[in-house]
């Protein structure tokens, strides 16, 4: 089960700063995560959960331990290889970052076409299925200036998901939505797990999704207290 | 537009959607782009001008070699030649003829205003010297005090001009002589006066009884056909006594004078300076808008970084809006540097016009000095950091 797994940490410290003002921000984290799971990672503010997220979203060196992503090890990857593994991964921040100068389904588009691919019929279509799957039809076309803060949000998670990636990596992204497409998001997200082995990783202190997650690490001074289901 | 440049990229246009997001920002960038286009414009435009104001009076005589004196920069200015060089240049086997020119400005004092002609001195004698047009006129220089007009002089009505003909001369008085224009010859476009004439030797030294016969402005050669004007001018450098003397080729004289006036004049300096300046402001123009363009979307180019989209995505998109900048502002740039061209020119009457090539130098600077810009102003999207996101 292990061997597959999209994420396997161990040992893994964190630093930010330097000399009088350095401060270990993560402490000696080991985690796997199963292919197809849904993770929600939970902790006080300043416990450290951000930080996870950007290590396993190659968006921050490792600095000590190691971190396998999709089976290739991040400690002293080349930065090439870091955006291609990016490419696999779909990211939700809890601002949505849309471009403002594009409609949605452009922006959708965009999650796209790093993947090489052109603005054409099929990449339209995939785009416009996307937004269908977040009741956003009807919106396609409408710029972010136009868009309630829950659709811009779903806009997001639409652009996230359209290329079909291994790893979701998502931070408080329920916050700036209603009870009904919340629960709709994840939803979307688990049912992802069963038909496509989608891997979610989520930073949640919304009940809610928690009831509906397979697993709860909890994280408390940058390390790991608690976890409802271990792995390895 | 949007679709098309989508065909063309292969991708979604963002540069053009982030340009065009803001329409009044984006007008006026394109103003801004088209501004420095106009200054560049006016400015070369003067400047090519005064190119063709400089060369036009070399283009009335044809000579293979200019003798000058040390101080001669231009056809106008310096001190004379002593005729004796003429006689010891013609003992070179391959000079085959010499004439003395001579040079200075006669006032015509009309009731309206005063018209200053730059009068040339030649010997009639010696048609040879002289752009088949004006030779094919010379000769009635041989009367006394008669004179050829520039029919383009400035000040000077078109249809009296063209009433000056052999049967029909036109006098004037000059401090006490009468000059008798027989005929005219398409001069123009002079900065320094307001046209030319062409008098015979004899009549100038009637009209500057100061000057003496035996020192003209300058000695124009000519040389055996086939001979190497270069290799006769080191030559002659040998063979003249006077070492100080200036004897180069007429072509070179001609580029001489032309660099001095745009290198040395102040004239020709201030408007060098502001082509410069013209690309400063454009430059700046273009960077000015794309460096807060790229400052605005940081968190958008972080985001999209964070997807997985390389270094090379954001540096196309930078310079497709310098592109878009560039080429769009060309177009009214051009169009309003034309337009002021045509009317400075119809009001100064100088040579003011847009040339094909100012058009595709200009054009082509742009692209180069936005794309500079666009490459300048990527620099900031280094601050693009998408661990920042979360
Ligand atoms: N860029 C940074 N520079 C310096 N210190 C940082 C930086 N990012 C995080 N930290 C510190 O590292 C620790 C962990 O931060 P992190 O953002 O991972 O916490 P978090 O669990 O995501 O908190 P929150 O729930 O408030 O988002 C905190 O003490 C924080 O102050
Ligand atoms: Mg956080």
């Amino acid at each position: 089960m292990t061997e597959d797994a999209p994420v396997v940490a161990r040992g893994v410290n964190h630093w930010f700063g330097a000399g009088e003002v350095r401060k270990q921000a993560l402490h000696d984290v080991t985690l796997t995560i199963p292919r197809g799971s849904f993770t929600a990672l939970v902790g006080p503010s300043g416990s450290g959960k951000t930080t996870v997220l950007t290590l396993v979203g190659c968006l921050r060196e490792v600095q000590d331990g190691s971190v396998r992503l999709l089976g290739h090890e991040l400690k002293g990857a080349r930065s090439d290889a870091l955006i291609a593994l990016r490419r696999r991964l779909g990211f939700i921040f809890q601002a949505h970052n849309l471009h403002e100068s594009l409609t949605a389904i452009e922006n959708v588009l965009m999650g796209l076409m790093v993947h090489g691919r052109a603005d054409g019929p099929t990449e339209r279509a995939a785009a416009a299925h996307a937004l269908t799957l977040f009741g956003l039809a009807d919106r396609m076309d409408y710029l972010p200036a136009n868009l309630s803060g829950g659709q811009k949000q779903r806009v997001a998670i639409a652009r996230a998901l359209v290329g079909n990636p291994d790893l979701i990596l998502a931070d408080e992204p329920t916050a700036a939505l209603d009870r009904e497409s919340g629960l709709n998001v994840v939803d979307v997200l688990k049912r992802l797990g069963q038909t496509r082995g989608t891997t979610t990783l989520m930073v949640t202190h919304d009940n809610r999704i928690l009831d509906r997650a397979d697993r709860i690490v909890t994280l408390e001074d940058g390390r790991i207290v608690a976890d409802s289901a271990p792995v390895g | 537009m949007s679709r098309l440049l989508s065909r063309l990229f292969g991708r979604l246009p963002i540069g053009w959607l982030q340009l065009t997001h803001s329409k009044t920002r984006f007008a006026s960038a394109i103003a801004g782009v088209a501004f420095a286009n106009v200054l560049v414009f006016v400015q070369l435009g003067i400047m090519n001008s005064m190119a063709s104001a400089t060369l036009r009076p070399y283009a009335f005589f044809q000579a293979d070699i200019m003798i000058s004196a040390p101080d001669a920069n231009t056809l106008t200015e310096g001190g004379n030649v002593a005729r004796q060089w003429l006689l010891q240049a013609l003992a070179d086997p391959e000079v085959t003829a010499g004439m003395g020119l001579f040079i200075a400005n006669v006032t015509w004092q009309r009731a309206d205003k005063a018209l200053v002609l730059t009068t040339f001195g030649i010997d009639p004698a010696l048609p040879g010297f002289l752009d088949p047009a004006i030779a094919a006129k010379a000769q009635v220089l041989e009367l006394q005090n008669a004179g050829l007009l520039d029919r383009f002089t400035r000040g000077l009505p078109r249809d009296e001009a063209a009433a000056i003909r052999p049967q029909t001369p036109l006098t004037f008085e000059v401090s006490g002589d009468t000059v008798t224009l027989h005929d005219t010859f398409a001069g123009g476009g002079g900065f320094g006066g307001d046209g030319y004439m062409m008098v015979s030797d004899q009549t100038f030294l009637t009209l500057f009884p100061a000057r003496r016969s035996a020192a003209p402005d300058h000695i124009l050669l000519k040389i055996a056909p086939g001979a190497d004007p270069e290799r006769v001018v080191t030559r002659l450098g040998a063979l003249i006594s006077d070492k100080s003397l200036r004897i180069r080729t007429f072509e070179a004289a001609a580029d001489e004078d032309l660099t001095y006036q745009q290198t040395k004049r102040p004239t020709g300096i201030i408007f060098g300076f502001g082509v410069v300046i013209g690309v400063l402001v454009g430059l700046v123009i273009v960077y000015q808008v794309l460096s807060t363009d790229v400052a605005d979307h940081l968190r958008e180019y972080a985001t999209f970084k964070a997807m997985g989209y390389p270094q090379t995505f954001f540096l196309g998109v930078v310079l497709e809006e310098a592109l878009i900048l560039g080429v769009l502002g060309f177009v009214p740039g051009f169009v309003v540097g034309t337009t002021i061209l045509t009317v400075m020119g119809r009001v100064t009457t100088l040579p003011l016009q847009m040339t094909a090539s100012m058009a595709i130098t200009v054009f082509i600077g742009t692209i180069v000095f936005s794309t500079l810009s666009g490459a300048i102003a990527t620099r900031r999207l280094a601050a693009a950091d998408p661990a920042d996101l979360f």
